[in-house]
């Protein structure tokens, strides 16, 4: 046996350019049905098992599927905004507990979630480095958040401004990072987390600046009367909140018409849940509700239907591939006929020549075999956030 | 070493027909076999060699009578006792010289290599003249060098008799006479019967005997 495998095993090596082609064939043959399913399957199990942990889901009339993809994956663009009202509104029902979501920000690429403490509660989100969020202008990351940011409790992350070229736009604004939350494998390890009113400091409805009511801090008034004080555009803006300088910070306008990306509802039991959905109902009802278990069931339906369309693709092309494979294999050994006849008249049985062969053709299969495991199981790791990021961030 | 009787073979679907009366070739004897294309030269080896059984008569090699081995006896046979040494030298591409010299004890369990097997390599090596390419590839040697370490093949295993098939044939006259003088030289050296197939005149001087196909060759005799 050490023999045959020895003389398989050197045709192999001295041809190593033809055998790496055929393990390549192989290997992607083997590779793609086998990743597409474990990909889709693990991957559809998580969003499946996000979304059944979100009961309820409010927000601006519009897209259901934007709407969750955004609440829940923290993905694609941000949904149509929403009055804060909403939340008001719904506590006051009784009925479920309500928890804003503001998103759209990012710091570096990561995004920037904007909301309450209900909802470290509601994940189950615990703090592994650090403490909570307590005031505004605290940041508290998720893991991988923290990872790619390289930041840790003390330091500090600038959120990112939405676009260099727009001097209207939102400025940076600096964040004191005081947690970092333990891993959960769910999209809340990307995010970088805040309360809903920093979020809105950072959108720019909120600001704060230097009290122009007091006289020495005043270079910059033009104006003052008894109800207004002007100020030109030397009057120092602050670009990051502190516990010195929170009080200076302020809303121009009613907080109830601030804007939300979504509300998370959890209601209190099945039938408050069934009975804040019968209240929103209405076609021309300014808040939509979704239940984003059954939205994600129609996007993996979507999926999966495309699913058996690649299968079947990969399916032919896998069969095109082997039989190329095998058509190889019976050319190569009507070329090898001199060596076999060599083999034979020299001594070797007919049986063992065919067993080097067929050796051959074990060792380039067992190689792709393995090359394909090696490959399905890079994807089991990093193909559920390939698949995120394909599936999530281009809806 | 060879005794032939009354042989007759015919191809299975061929109108070829091969008869040889008697043949003996004695022990150290160095014989040569001369005809023209097609007159059986080739197929009287394989005969010779086990490799094709006759349908009718007797051929003994050293003592076993072949067509009385069963396939695996022969082929077992063939490798202990009889090297073959063949025209386009049949070296495998993808295995080095050394791999090549190697060939029959990995195509077959009835050989086992020892320590003396790789002492007989090298020197087999030196005395040809190939020791400093055993570790090139067949398509990195002159075909004089590859006939040299086909011939190192076939009398790696200490054969009794060498059955060589136009080993000359494929090479130039210089070639030609350096071959066949080393064939010659390991044979004599190591002991071994030689029966070669040439239809090359010029080299017949140095065998003890030559025949002619055609007075072999019952059939075509008569």
């Amino acid at each position: 046996m050490k023999d045959i495998l020895y003389l398989a095993w050197r045709y192999l090596v001295f041809n190593r350019w033809k055998t790496g082609i055929l393990i390549a064939a192989l290997t992607v043959i083997i590779f793609l049905p086998l990743a597409l399913e474990l990909v889709l399957d693990r991957s559809s199990e998580r969003l499946r098992a996000r979304a059944a942990d979100t009961p309820l889901l409010f927000g601006a009339p519009g897209s259901a599927l934007e709407l969750s993809l955004g609440a829940l994956y923290f993905s694609g663009e941000s949904p149509a905004p929403l009055e804060y009202a909403a939340v008001a509104e719904l506590g006051d029902t009784g009925l479920a507990t309500a928890i804003p979501l503001h998103l759209g920000y990012r710091v570096g690429l990561q995004p920037l979630v904007g909301t309450s403490p209900d909802y470290f509660r509601f994940r189950n989100l615990a703090v592994a480095a650090g403490r909570p969020l307590a005031l505004s202008g605290e940041t508290v990351l998720g893991a991988a958040a923290a990872q790619a940011l390289d930041a840790a409790p003390g330091d500090g992350v600038v959120t990112a401004p939405e676009s260099v070229f727009d001097v209207t736009g939102t400025y940076p604004v600096r964040l004191r990072v005081v947690g970092v939350l333990a891993p959960t494998g769910t999209p809340d390890d990307e995010a970088v987390f805040v309360d809903v009113r920093t979020a809105w400091i950072i959108g720019g409805i909120g600001h704060g600046h230097e009290n122009l009511e007091d006289p020495t801090a005043s270079g910059s008034v033009l104006k003052r009367d008894d109800s207004n004080i002007v100020a030109n555009a030397a009057l120092v803006q602050y670009r990051e909140i502190t516990p010195e300088n929170l009080a200076e910070f302020h809303f121009h306008g009613a907080i109830d018409g601030f804007p939300l990306s979504a509300v998370i509802a959890v209601p209190a039991d099945g039938k408050s849940g069934v009975l804040l959905e019968g209240r929103y109902q209405a076609p021309d009802s300014p808040v939509r509700v979704v239940r984003p278990a059954e939205v994600m069931e129609e996007l993996l339906a979507t999926v999966f239907t495309v699913r058996q369309y690649v299968l079947a693709a990969v399916a032919l092309v896998g069969a095109a591939t082997l039989a190329t494979i095998a058509l190889v294999f019976l050319l190569s050994i009507r070329l090898r006929r001199a060596e076999i006849r060599t083999m034979t008249r020299i001594g070797a049985a007919p049986g063992r020549v065919a067993a080097i062969l067929g050796t051959e053709i074990l060792l380039v299969l067992a190689a792709s075999v393995l090359l394909a495991g090696l490959l399905t199981a890079a994807a089991a790791t990093w193909g559920d956030e390939m698949f995120r990021w394909l599936l999530l961030s281009e809806t | 070493m060879i005794s032939v009787h009354n042989l007759v073979f015919r191809y299975p679907h061929g109108g070829f027909r091969l008869g040889v009366p008697a043949l003996d070739v004695a022990a150290g004897e160095r014989l040569a076999i001369v005809g023209a294309s097609g007159s059986g030269k080739t197929t009287l080896l394989d005969l010779l060699a086990g490799i094709r059984v006759s349908g009718a008569g007797s051929v003994t090699v050293a003592g076993e009578e072949l067509s009385r081995l069963t396939d695996a006896a022969r082929r077992s046979f063939r490798l202990g006792r009889i090297g073959l040494v063949f025209q386009a030298f049949e070296l495998l591409e993808y295995l080095t010289v050394r791999e090549n010299l190697l060939l029959p004890f990995r195509i077959s369990p009835a050989l086992s290599q020892d320590a003396e097997t790789d002492d007989r390599l090298i020197r087999l090596a030196e005395e040809t003249g190939i020791a400093g390419r055993l570790h090139r590839y067949p398509d990195q040697l002159s075909q004089g060098e590859r006939q040299r370490a086909a011939i190192c093949r076939a009398l790696i295993a200490s054969p009794d008799l060498i059955l060589a098939d136009e080993p000359t044939g494929n090479l130039d006259p210089d070639n030609k006479r350096r071959v066949l003088e080393l064939l010659l030289e390991q044979v004599e050296n190591h002991g071994a019967t030689l029966v070669m197939v040439t239809h090359d005149q010029d080299l017949l001087e140095p065998f003890d005997r030559v025949l002619e196909m055609r007075d072999l060759d019952g059939a075509k005799a008569a």
